[in-house]
């Protein structure tokens, strides 16, 4: 489904201060499976993933996207593939203070204009099935850790994508919340979607949650298992 | 629908998203309000007060002549009368006396007037509010002066002139032509000066010019150039007002430049998070567009509306002083309310547009850095 093809990335390219995140990377992620980048930190986990999902284009070689070539399109069109087609998860969980948890899970559904009751609907679907419909009109920051991830997680499944990109996503939380966070990772595939997580935790290799394997190191897959 | 579905959630999010930040906007809505307020405070007074003497004025003689001498405002033989009479294009020619009184008592000037029709029966006086304030003065009292020669003059007061046109009456005194040049000790084949009025309102200047020829010691005066005058003075009295609150206003361009151009590393990161979400660098602009619309539309709306109140209910306390100019006998007087479309436009040109573009440059600037610096 997502290939990548002798892909490099380098970033302040021409100044002194040059460095080469990824170097010839092919990579092929198969739909409806859950992929693991794993490696130390600088491995170029995070930076592979920000390709995988469309958050910046490659220096060169070629990512395909369903079989179409997305290595040179423009931001715009780049924008609305990850509105659509990815859902993030990142290691911060990033989601806006001072705005209620309602509020940050519906913001990647505003830019597609939906009539209300159709995201409320939605929006009160997955509050329900994460279990933190009881805390729709919190504001995020008074959330616990647990809350905070299920709502990171609902943002991220709002616009129903194909593909969740998750980076880091156990770094801020106990073992007891990363376990819970790998389950619900795991109802995602059993629900068909496709799941790239990058991760340097052992608890996440541990559980056999991921159905394959990329490592990486200094900017290199230096083995796929299986 | 969809298109503006989009714009309302952007909107809703705006809303939300000022709301997180009370301390900062409000003071910021404050500061931008005071502003507005105001200019628009010193530019609804200016219009009004323009608008009340133009009003006042059209009663007022089309033509007015004045004989000069050595360069001064000389009496006007009333041989002269009969000569502009025939002049073609005059309806009708009436000899005015007028002049200035000090009255040491209450150290004002009073201007003293002996109108051919409406003016005082003989021993009587018609006085403005401002006299009748300063003296204490009711209809029926005693109005007592002291004439050229010494004497005294008593005048009984036969009303007190509508405070409707005290703008231009609140120090005058209107008394019979016997009576004035009693008072003055002006002759009987003298006037102040001569009023005009035309037959054809649109030959005014070729009635002057030929009245200039004709009479080359004398000076025509038109309505339109009294009108002018009037003008200039309360325009110069606004522009000196706007001139001292132009620090204001540059102290508030500066606070605003800083509050709109300053984008915390906690805005960067939030417009990051929307980029990476899937937000169009267009989202993000549309946005803070709303964002920095609503501040200043509703600092816009805020502040000409409490202009409104200062000036047409409250009798601009702030400004009137400057604006109706010192005297002992300052005029009172009730503005009409009303909202100029020209001015209420440049004013929200000059507020609403000016911050709502600045605050989108350094947005601009944050919505083009690739979306991925929220991983890193």
């Amino acid at each position: 489904m997502i290939e990548l093809a002798a892909v490099t990335k380098t970033f302040n390219a021409g100044r002194p201060n040059e460095y080469q995140a990824l170097r010839g990377v092919d990579l092929a992620i198969e739909a409806g499976r859950v992929t693991a980048l794993r490696g130390p930190s600088g491995s170029g986990k995070t930076t592979l993933l920000t390709l995988i999902g469309c958050l910046a284009r490659p220096s060169s070689g070629r990512v395909r996207l369903a079989g179409e070539d997305i290595s040179a399109l423009p931001e715009r069109f780049l924008a609305e593939l990850r509105l659509r087609r990815f859902g993030f998860v990142f290691q911060r969980f990033n989601l806006i203070p001072g705005l209620s948890a309602l509020d940050n899970i519906l913001l990647p559904a505003y830019p597609l204009g939906l009539p209300y009751h159709e995201l409320r609907a939605r929006a009160d679907t997955l509050m329900a099935s994460l279990e933190i419909d009881h805390r729709a009109a919190t504001r995020v920051d008074w959330l616990s850790g647990g809350e905070v991830q299920r709502v990171a997680i609902a943002r991220a499944l709002i616009n129903d994508p194909p593909v969740i990109i998750a980076d880091e996503p156990t770094a801020h939380l106990d073992s007891r919340l990363s376990l819970e966070f790998l389950a619900l990772l795991g109802r995602l595939k059993e629900a068909g979607k496709t799941v790239v997580i990058a991760s340097h935790d052992p608890l996440v290799f541990e559980t056999g949650l991921p159905d394959r394997v990329a490592d990486l190191r200094d900017g290199r897959i230096v083995g796929v298992t299986p | 629908m969809n298109g503006f579905a989009r714009q309302r959630y952007l909107l809703d999010f705006t809303v939300a998203s000022l709301m997180r930040r009370p301390g900062r906007n409000l003071s910021l809505l404050l500061v931008y309000t005071l502003v507005v307020f105001l200019l628009a405070s010193v530019m609804l007074y200016s219009q009004a007060i323009k608008g009340k003497a133009a009003a006042l004025l059209q009663g007022a003689p089309e033509i007015v002549v004045q004989r000069m001498e050595a360069g001064r405002h000389a009496l006007m033989p009333a041989a002269y009368l009969e000569r502009l009479g025939r002049l073609r294009g005059v309806a009708e020619v009436q000899g005015r006396l007028w002049g200035y009184y000090y009255d040491p008592a209450v150290a004002a000037n009073y201007t003293v007037m002996a109108p051919a029709r409406d003016g005082a029966a003989p021993g009587q006086v018609r006085i403005g509010a401002g006299i009748a304030r300063v003296r204490g003065l009711a209809a029926g009292d005693v109005f007592s002066l002291r004439g050229y020669d010494g004497q005294p003059h008593a005048y009984t007061v036969a009303a007190v002139l509508p405070a409707t046109s005290e703008l231009v009456s609140a120090d005058l005194m209107l008394i019979a032509p016997a009576d004035f040049r009693a008072f003055f000790g002006l002759a009987d084949d003298v006037y102040t000066d001569l009023a005009l009025s035309v037959t054809n309102p649109a030959e005014v200047r070729q009635v002057a010019r030929k009245l200039a020829e004709r009479l080359p010691d004398c000076r025509p005066i038109l309505r339109e150039e009294v009108l002018r005058t009037y003008e200039s003075v309360f325009d110069w009295r606004e522009g000196m007002l706007l001139a001292v609150l132009a620090g204001a206003v540059f102290a508030f361009l500066i606070f605003a430049w800083d509050k709109a151009t300053g984008l915390s590393a906690e805005e960067r990161r939030e417009i990051g998070i929307l980029r990476a979400i899937g937000w169009e660098t267009g989202d993000v602009l549309r946005m803070k567009l709303w964002e920095g619309g609503l501040i200043s539309f509703t600092a816009f709306c805020l502040g000409y509306g409490l202009a409104h109140l200062h000036v047409f209910h409250a009798g601009a306390p702030l400004f009137a002083g400057v604006m109706r100019g010192w005297s002992v006998l300052q005029p009172h007087f009730a503005l009409t309310p009303q909202v100029d479309a020209l001015q209420l436009t440049t004013l929200f040109l000059l507020s609403v547009v000016p911050y709502t573009v600045v605050t989108l440059v350094p947005v601009w600037r944050a919505a083009t850095v690739d979306p991925d610096s929220i991983m890193r």
